[in-house]
């Protein structure tokens, strides 16, 4: 059981905040991992750096051994790396077949196998579209294939994301509140495509924070608490560790603040 | 004509000052508003043919004149954002804007040259002409009143927005909205009027600076070109929304340009363009600019 | 979509180009094709701009530069070689080179920085252009450059110029077309919705946009070269002339900026009319304030442009036309399944619900 993404040490401030402090953390090979802890505990900054859209301070991310830390993103998304963002990020002006073709355009092969050196040729070759249309009926919305991606709901961006993400065929996908603002319905849905993609071989890290989700899905989780993974665990011991409530409710002495869960 | 170095070195220093007024205003509202004036030559050229028709037609003296063109210039900066830009809706907003201030500088271009035709024309008074003596001997240099008067007045302005900014409730508010808009506007700023009276500040400068200006130098509408390159090359060299940058980005610059004129006068507006060229080469958000976050 | 529509477009473009072939052929009167050779001009440099401008999201000023050296190369190069006529045609994909070994440096350095700072500096390196062809002693200064005549018959004199022309314009929009449709011109698309998000997919980024900058600069210092040829004069103010840019972009937004058809709509519309204004107001300051000024009226109020303005009108009436024959949801009358139906499913919904609302009710007949 080797550990697929690690991070070590790692440590990043912006001007006087202290983002991340001596983060340790590791997600193994074929896992669905959480990422937890309240507002402003570093969890999207980890995201970040592990992508390469934020420099580390201080200490390294590892990839299945190999050192990826500092890459710039399209280094770190080619080595395997896939990641969702909080606010989604799609190509609106484009369609969804487009914004699939675009996510698949370095792994695309022509006939032969070969990789595609011409700029020029047409987008999205037949297996890349064939593939494109699998993936977006695994998550179900084939039917909008052809619409422009401004034109989708919330809940429909972050299938597409999702989708895209998947085109490159990463071994590990980052998802940033994957359930975020999205009905449960929807919820239960990108629930299942996790378990299937996962039983299929790929890894997930998960921030979120609908507790249920995360407990539901994840094999292990840790715990953020400004910037320092406190715990990590089978969801059940998270659920009853001291520590975690701490971090979510601040310490016993420090008042009863409803703080976010 | 050879002028000495020290002559050079005094008119750059002195000139920048001027310079450094009007890109103050630029990056001000670059800083607030995330555009790029590109109006500002424009009105520098604007605010000189006010000043113009006030000593020519109602013998009002230029610094007297200057009550009447600051605040002018002031309403006619807010009209601009308020008519022009303010509408503009969508995530191309801030590109659009800048297009906008294109198309004012262009149409403002058009009218000037058919209200005032193409024939140049240049500011009068005493101390434009008459100077104080700085250097003695073989060729003694008289330094026109006007440099110092201007470049003092530069000063006090340049020290008046600082305290606006720093001192005054006002001056918060804009530099919350310089930060971060979205920020600003959930604690109460009310940022359209923020935006709007900054745009009114940034051009109102130009009303100090087109008079300086056009006291020396013969200026048309086609004066505008010089003068926003001038300024835009001025303000991105200092980092776009700098203040400080913009200050010293402005006296630099004016300064070589004024040396080198010594040897080429053609081509001392090229070194102009090339100190930009290379600065944004070395560090692409300029000398004092910050590191951008923000996609686009 | 039924066979007819399938076949609309492809049929316009056919005719279009059919009547471009025999334009100078039906309209022989020289003054119109001198206007119909200025239009075509700026359907090339606009078709131009917009595969760099309108593809990439940033917004050139200075496509003068490309539009400028290209003029001054082929007029220099027929001036001291003393070309004339015909084989002067040859020197355009010269003109073009030139343009595109300028584009290369200057993209280098200005496709660094943000879309603003971007802007700016096409300015601020469209002044330097125009200042060196001023100053520098072998584009002769003030004087221009001056190219030796055609001795071609006064009455057809327009005509290789008006193909030239033609083609020029034609094979720009076929390079839209195709590089629209490319991997490339994919990835030159996503870089201007979401241009961090599309390096984060691996599109790299400098590449995409440098080529898109060096194709665009080809082919606008083609069109400048011919516009030497035919008006047979470079000065700096008119090789190197900032209205060219204001244009340029007026026409792009107009029609449709980032469309293909787009730019080819605004070039038809606005060239003519620039042409009137031109010989209207002789001094030539009144046209400023009419482009600037409509500039402003299409970034207010037209900011995407004619053609997808007009398609959004175009759905709109389409989907209007659908919900006449339905019931609106306080007729009482339940209607299953009913929502706003696509294009396809419009004469059959309408059909059935029509049927099935029976009797007009208060709300009149349908």
């Amino acid at each position: 059981m080797t550990a697929l993404l690690r991070v070590e040490g790692v440590c990043k401030a912006f001007g006087g905040v202290q983002a991340l402090s001596e983060c340790v953390m590791e997600v193994e090979q074929g896992s669905i991992a959480g990422l937890i802890g309240p507002n402003g505990s570093g969890k999207t900054t980890l995201f970040n750096v592990i992508t390469g859209y934020e420099r580390i301070d201080q200490g390294e991310v590892y990839l299945k051994g190999g050192k990826i830390t500092n890459l710039p993103p399209d280094k770190v998304f080619v080595l395997g790396i896939g990641r969702t963002f909080q606010l989604t990020r799609v190509f609106s002006r484009l369609t969804v077949m487009e914004n699939m073709i675009v996510a698949a355009h370095h792994k695309e092969r022509s006939a032969d196998g070969a990789r595609i050196r011409n700029p020029f040729a047409r987008a999205g070759g037949p297996a890349t579209r064939r593939r494109a249309m699998e993936l977006l009926e695994f998550t179900g919305i084939a039917g909008h294939a052809g619409a422009l991606a401004e034109t989708l709901s919330y809940g429909q961006r972050k299938l597409l994301e999702l989708s895209y993400v998947l085109m490159a065929e990463p071994e590990i996908v980052l998802l940033d509140e994957p359930a975020g603002g999205v009905n449960p319905t929807l919820v239960s849905t990108i629930t299942d495509r996790i378990r299937e993609l996962n039983r299929q071989g790929t890894t997930f890290l998960i921030v979120e924070h609908n507790m249920d989700f995360v407990m539901g899905l994840c094999d292990r989780v840790t715990v953020l608490d400004y910037g320092n993974a406190v715990v990590t665990g089978p969801p059940e011991m998270i659920r009853s560790d001291r520590r975690v409530l701490d971090a979510y409710l601040g310490a016993a002495e420090g008042g009863d603040d409803a703080s976010a869960a | 004509m050879a002028r000495s170095l020290y002559e050079a070195i005094i008119d750059g220093v002195l000139g920048g000052g001027v310079y450094a007024l009007m890109a103050v205003g630029l990056t001000l509202i670059f800083g607030v508003l995330d555009i790029i004036n590109i109006a500002q030559g424009i009105l520098v050229v604007l605010a000189a043919y006010l000043s113009y028709v006030l000593e020519t037609h109602f013998h009002i003296d230029l610094f007297v004149g200057l009550l009447v063109t600051v605040p002018a210039m002031f309403l006619i900066g807010l009209a601009i954002q308020v008519l022009f830009m303010r509408p503009l809706r969508g995530r191309e907003r801030v590109s659009m804007s800048l297009l906008a201030s294109y198309a004012v500088a262009i149409i403002l271009e058009g009218v000037l040259y058919t209200i005032f035709g193409p024939n140049t024309v240049q500011l009068n008074a005493w101390y434009i002409t008459k100077g104080v003596k700085i250097l003695g001997g073989a060729h003694p240099y008289y330094l026109p009143y006007i440099y110092l008067f201007g470049f003092g007045l530069a000063v006090v302005l340049v020290v008046a927005i600082y305290y606006i900014l720093y001192r005054t409730q006002f001056g918060r508010s804009v530099r919350a909205t310089m930060q971060d808009q979205t920020a600003a506007r959930l604690i109460g700023i009310d940022v359209n009027r923020v935006a709007a009276l900054t745009f009114g500040i940034g051009v109102a400068v130009t009303a100090v600076g087109g008079m300086v200006y056009g006291s020396v130098n013969a200026f048309n509408a086609n004066s505008g070109y010089d003068l926003i390159s001038r300024l835009l090359a001025i303000v991105i060299l200092g980092g776009l929304g700098s203040i400080g940058g913009a200050l010293v980005a402005a006296v630099f610059m004016i300064t070589v340009e004024a040396v080198v004129d010594i040897w080429s006068p053609s081509w001392s507006v090229v070194v102009f363009y090339a100190a930009l060229v290379l600065v944004l080469t070395i560090k692409p958000t300029g000398l004092f600019g910050k590191k951008e976050a923000r996609a686009q | 979509m039924s066979a007819l529509t399938r076949w609309i477009r492809p049929g316009l473009v056919v005719a279009l180009l059919a009547f471009g072939a025999l334009f100078p052929l039906i309209y022989t009167s020289p003054l119109t094709t001198t206007y119909a050779i200025d239009t075509l001009i700026f359907v090339g440099g606009v078709v131009a701009w917009n595969i760099f401008s309108g593809y990439s999201g940033y917004i050139s000023l200075g496509h003068a530069v490309f539009f400028g050296s290209g003029a001054y190369t082929v007029g220099l190069v027929a001036l001291h070689q003393n070309l004339m006529g015909g084989v002067t045609f040859a020197l355009l994909p010269l003109g073009g080179l030139v343009a595109a070994a300028i584009a290369v440096p200057f993209g280098l350095i200005a496709l660094r920085v943000r879309r603003h700072t971007f802007v700016v500096i096409t300015i601020a390196v469209f002044f330097i252009f125009q200042l060196m062809a001023f100053n520098l002693a072998f584009t002769y200064g003030n004087g221009g450059v001056s190219t030796p005549f055609a001795t071609w018959d006064p009455a057809t004199y327009n005509n290789p110029y008006y193909y030239a022309a033609f083609l020029i314009a034609v094979g720009a929009i076929a390079l839209s077309w195709l590089i629209r449709g490319s991997r490339f011109g994919l990835q030159l698309l996503a870089i201007r919705d979401d241009e961090d998000r599309a390096r984060g997919l691996g599109v790299r980024a400098m590449r995409v946009k440098l080529t898109a900058f060096v194709i665009s600069a080809f082919v606008t210092g083609i069109v400048g070269g011919l516009w030497v040829l035919f008006i047979g004069q470079a000065l700096p103010e008119t090789a190197f002339n900032p209205a060219y840019d204001l244009s340029v972009a007026l026409m792009g937004f107009l029609g449709g900026f980032g469309t293909l058809w787009g730019p080819v709509l605004g070039a038809l519309l606005l060239e003519p009319l620039q042409q009137e204004i031109t010989q209207r107001f002789t001094s030539g300051y009144e046209s400023l304030i009419v482009l600037g000024g409509l500039f402003l009226l299409v970034i207010l109020f037209l900011p995407r442009g004619l053609i997808p303005t007009g398609k959004e009108w175009a759905d709109g009436l389409r989907a209007w036309w659908e919900r006449r024959g339905q019931p609106r949801p306080g007729d009482g009358l339940a209607v299953p399944g009913t929502a706003v139906a696509g294009p396809a499913d419009g004469p059959v919904a309408t059909a059935g619900a029509a049927e099935r609302s029976g009797a007009p009710g208060p709300g009149g007949a349908r």
